[in-house]
């Protein structure tokens, strides 16, 4: 073949659209989001609690039976601002940032919860931190994700 | 115990940013080409392929289908393996067993990747590989996945970003070498230190890159008299679906390569990986996942591992080099990025690296990193 000159590419922008089912574990937790509760899942083999709630243990590969409520607070144990722009899978817009998030252990739970903190400036956050879980207020919960605004720094951070 | 199983040869398309000037399945010729050319084999040779690449960066489903035209596979057993990140360490490992197993005596792995295809989008394709409910709303792809990793490495060692960023700057003298390689301008500690943050503490040279590219490797049990680099340790350690499950144990996150690595370290007869591994390619994202997973390795203490970057022991005429081919830092195809690593290290044991040629490898340590922190370790020998 002849040396490639003016290479082309052609363009394609589908639009998809996907309903996720939560099944009966993360329907269970978004209810609880709706009601301002946190709740977890309990193996009764190991013991582990796990935050959102699943059907088999971490720990055990167990079922898990029991739901409990916890505390809406925690530990810091990690955190990232994120600064550089990509396009949303949610929006197919940009993302807006700056936002921050982290990995927070719910008092009581065994594993971490990934979600926002309220706080901007990492040099304000530290790996150990309390934190306390913010919800929208009460008429305007609906039962998903952003029922929980984001976790802020609690008392004796 | 199954066939000894050999790696005869290997082939790598120059991974670039954008290569506009091939499709999918000329892209992938170019590797296969190569592979066939560097074990002597021709087409009939091969009994079997196993061919993968991350499916929805380039929006292909059924992607085994679009490759075929450039793996030669018409006619032929043609798995399709996608693992995320390991996908291509994940297509070693698949020959590896095809070949062990007694099934086919030779067989080619295929990875393969066009990330400029979605325009640089990787993160949002990586954002989509993850919990659509619980934590796709916070997840920036695995540049905050890893920028998460580093803040938890960073507060439990108190090693410095300076002190991360002799990684890159290693990487990208080592990939002055390497024709192969997509970056390979020389970098400082200060621009590192100066370039964008991403995800704190990751800084964009911090980061590998986005390439186009494909790589092919030969695996057999029928080597003949041709070079061989064998097989000798085999490991996979799969993790949990949430991110916040992996990160609960804060003082070890990625312990899914310490128990491949010790998995592997058994079969290999491997007791002091520091002394005993001539070379290493690890597939090392960021630059703070080389100091923590070197760590995993056991190549260094746990806290300690910056010292092997800032003593020269990790240089290419160290003693013990660390990604000579520049590593993923410098390339980084995301589908063939894994095997680019068993590429390097079987070229090391075969004596057929060329420039990027260690002297004396008789032992080579590799690693495959990808989805929720999973893992996977595959040691080559000179000897069976």
């Amino acid at each position: 073949m002849s040396d490639l000159k003016a290479p082309i590419a052609v363009r394609c922008t589908p639009e998809l659209v996907y309903n996720y089912a939560a099944g009966r574990y993360g329907s269970l937790f978004l209810q609880g989001l709706k009601e301002g509760r946190i709740l977890a899942s309990r193996c009764r083999r190991c013991a582990r609690t796990l935050v959102p709630p699943r059907l088999a243990c971490t720990g055990c590969f167990g079922a898990m039976e029991d739901a409990v409520e916890l505390e809406p607070r925690g530990e810091l144990l990690a955190f990232t601002l994120v600064a550089f722009p990509f396009l949303d899978p949610f929006t197919g817009i940009q993302r807006p940032i700056p936002y921050c998030y982290g990995m927070v252990r719910f008092a009581g739970a065994d594993n971490t919860f990934q979600y926002f903190l309220s706080e901007k400036d990492p040099a304000k956050l530290r790996v150990g931190q309390p934190v306390r879980a913010v919800f929208r207020a009460a008429a305007e919960r609906v039962g998903e994700m952003a029922d929980l605004l984001y976790f802020e720094p609690g008392i004796g951070g | 115990m199954g066939e000894r199983v050999a790696i005869i040869g290997a082939g790598q398309t120059p991974h670039r940013s954008r290569r506009l000037d091939v499709s999918a399945p000329e892209l992938i010729d170019e590797a296969v080409q190569a592979a066939l050319a560097d074990a002597g084999l021709e087409p009939d040779g091969i009994d079997a392929i196993v061919v993968g690449n991350m499916e929805h960066f380039e929006g292909i489903h059924l992607s085994d289908l679009w490759a075929v035209e450039g793996t030669g596979g018409v006619g032929k057993p043609h798995l399709k393996i996608a693992t995320g990140g390991t996908t291509g360490s994940s297509l070693a490992q698949a020959a590896y067993y095809l070949v062990a197993g007694g099934m086919f005596p030779t067989v080619l792995a295929v990875g393969w990747e066009r990330l400029s295809d979605s325009e640089g989008e990787t993160t949002t394709g990586i954002v989509t590989a993850f919990d659509p409910i619980y934590e796709r709303p916070t997840l920036a792809g695995a540049v905050s996945g890893l920028a998460v990793m580093a803040c938890q490495y960073q507060a439990r060692t108190g090693v410095r970003a300076e002190e991360a960023a002799l990684v890159v700057v290693q990487a990208r003298e080592n990939a002055a070498r390497n024709p192969h390689a997509h970056l390979s301008k020389a970098v400082t500690v200060p621009e590192v230190l100066a370039s964008p943050l991403l995800s704190s503490p990751l800084r964009y040279l911090d980061m590998c890159p986005t390439s186009d590219g494909a790589c092919a490797v030969v695996f057999t049990s029928r080597p003949g008299a041709r070079r061989a680099a064998w097989v000798r340790g085999v490991a996979s350690r799969h993790n949990h679906t949430l991110l916040g499950d992996v990160a609960e144990g804060a003082h070890d996150y990625i312990n899914t390569l310490e128990q491949a690595a010790a998995d592997a370290y058994g079969q290999a007869g491997i007791r002091d990986p520091r002394r005993e591994f001539d070379v290493v390619e690890m597939y090392e994202p960021c630059t703070w996942a080389a100091l923590e997973w070197a760590e995993s390795l056991g190549l260094a203490p746990r806290g300690h591992a910056a010292a092997l970057w800032a003593d020269g022991t990790a240089r290419r005429d160290g003693d013990l080099p660390i990604n000579p081919s520049g590593g993923v830092l410098c390339a980084n195809p995301i589908g063939a990025t894994g095997l680019v690593r068993v590429a390097e290290a079987s070229a090391q044991v075969r004596a057929a690296a060329g420039p990027l040629q260690v002297d004396g490898v008789r032992t080579a340590l590799v690693t495959g990193f990808g989805g929720s922190f999973w893992s996977e370790v595959m040691i080559l020998g000179s000897e069976a």
